[in-house]
């Protein structure tokens, strides 16, 4: 048993001059192959297990008992998807770990340094595990743009970042889920970075009946991970 | 009936209140940290220590490394095994929380895992300015003849095979550096 390449066609390259920082961190030597064995088509094993009672909900986890009890600000939404891998095979019982901004564009990272309020009831991070269908959902606020030191007047997009590792090693994944019709998204070098074939596969879709009424709107991102090189024979564990 | 792969992105610059929140002192529980020792699992304990340097040598201190590796019997979690409880064979540490934008893992010397690979450990790459994550392997050189026989090892450029042994600096102490550029570039593979 062994993955899929990863397919260079939808992933960006390792130097992308327009995101500066790529151009001292990527490696300039070619990748070595390397032939799957044991160590890369096992990978880590997190379930339910690894999870807190309020993981998914970004609404909940990072509220105060303190000075200013209560939620966070902003516009609550709920974000769901499958994990899939590229023969649409669901992927369940994944861990999908996510992190982002508030509302107003601001990291609890203590390095993040822009004059942008920290909101007090709200943290960033969460996870969860997928369903028996590959389904994760996550209830959190929308992210807000914030500026960034690669150009002048560069801001980033909205996003919210993605981490899963899948069934071994060499499905490990992490990444970057966009809302639609933001228009800085054709302005964002790492976002741009990708090839414009695949750039899509990395904004979410508005979607209505995810949307609950009278309480959030609802979002949509399938995730495609490697797809095995061979199907199990029928009958094989 | 297919789907092309969700493109990779880079991990940014605040990846640590979400991944590795314990480290850093945020009020997240870690699902791993930088010390996979395990009550129940007995081997030979062992530290690795490294940092990871730029295309100018500048040690990077926003980076993310995991570890994966077996058990000092060879063997690999497997899922379900255990209710995945005892050794992990899992680590996660940034280079952000010390003065020396470095990495430390404690853990316990991999078994081997066939007949043909010499003891090694799976490195994975994240950092601000990486586009894709970047795997690479750890091998140990104290373990001379077995690394000698290892058919990956052997396969690489003789001049490069030195970037993936982790040097003994003390008895039980590893040391490794990953270097993205230059003369002395880690080497990288396509997994």
């Amino acid at each position: 048993m062994s993955f899929r390449q990863r397919d260079w066609a939808s992933h960006p390259p390792l130097i992308h001059p327009d995101y500066k920082s790529t151009v001292l961190r990527g490696p300039t030597k070619p990748l070595v192959p390397l032939p799957q064995s044991l160590s890369e088509v096992t990978g880590p094993v997190y379930g339910a297990e690894s999870l807190g009672p309020d993981d998914a909900d970004l609404t909940r986890n990072g509220r105060q008992g303190g000075a200013s009890p209560g939620e966070p600000l902003g516009e609550r939404i709920i974000v769901t998807g499958r994990v899939l891998d590229e023969d649409e095979k669901p992927q369940a019982n994944m861990l999908v770990e996510v992190w982002q901004a508030n509302a107003a564009g601001r990291y609890v990272h203590k390095a993040d340094q822009h004059e942008a309020p920290l909101d007090p009831n709200f943290f960033g991070g969460g996870r969860c595990v997928t369903d028996g269908e590959g389904r994760y959902r996550f209830i959190t606020i929308m992210p807000g743009a914030y500026p960034w030191g690669n150009h002048d007047n560069a801001w980033r997009p909205a996003h919210i970042h993605f981490s899963l590792f899948g069934p071994g090693l060499a499905t490990r994944l992490i990444t970057q889920m966009y809302f639609p019709g933001d228009p800085l998204l054709d302005l964002d070098p790492i976002f741009n970075a990708t090839p414009l074939s695949a750039r899509n596969r990395l904004v979410a879709g508005f979607d209505i009946t995810t949307t609950e009424a009278g309480f959030a709107l609802g979002y949509q991102f399938d995730i495609v991970l490697r797809g095995r090189c061979e199907t199990p024979r029928e009958g094989a564990s | 009936m297919s789907r092309g792969q969700t493109p990779s992105q880079t991990i940014g610059p605040f990846f640590a209140y979400g991944l590795t929140p314990e480290q850093y002192g945020y009020p997240l529980r870690s699902i791993a940290g930088a010390d996979l020792r395990d009550p129940a699992t007995e081997g030979a304990e062992i530290t690795i220590t490294g940092r990871v340097f730029d295309g100018e040598g500048a040690a990077v201190p926003d980076a993310m490394i995991e570890i994966w590796q077996a058990d000092p019997q060879g063997r690999y979690r497997l899922p379900g095994s255990q209710g995945n409880r005892g050794f992990s064979g899992f680590g996660r540490c940034g280079t952000g929380s010390g003065p020396e934008s470095g990495f430390r893992f404690t853990t316990y010397k991999p078994g081997r895992v066939d007949d043909q690979q010499a003891p090694h450990i799976s490195v994975i790459v994240f950092m601000r300015g990486l586009l894709n994550h970047l795997y690479t392997r750890l091998y140990f050189a104290d373990e001379t003849e077995a690394n000698l026989r290892d058919p990956l090892l052997s396969s690489l450029d003789p001049g490069r095979r030195a970037t993936l042994i982790a040097e003994l600096s003390a008895p039980g102490e590893y040391r490794f550096d990953i270097h993205m550029q230059g003369d002395r570039e880690t080497v990288f593979f396509d997994v």
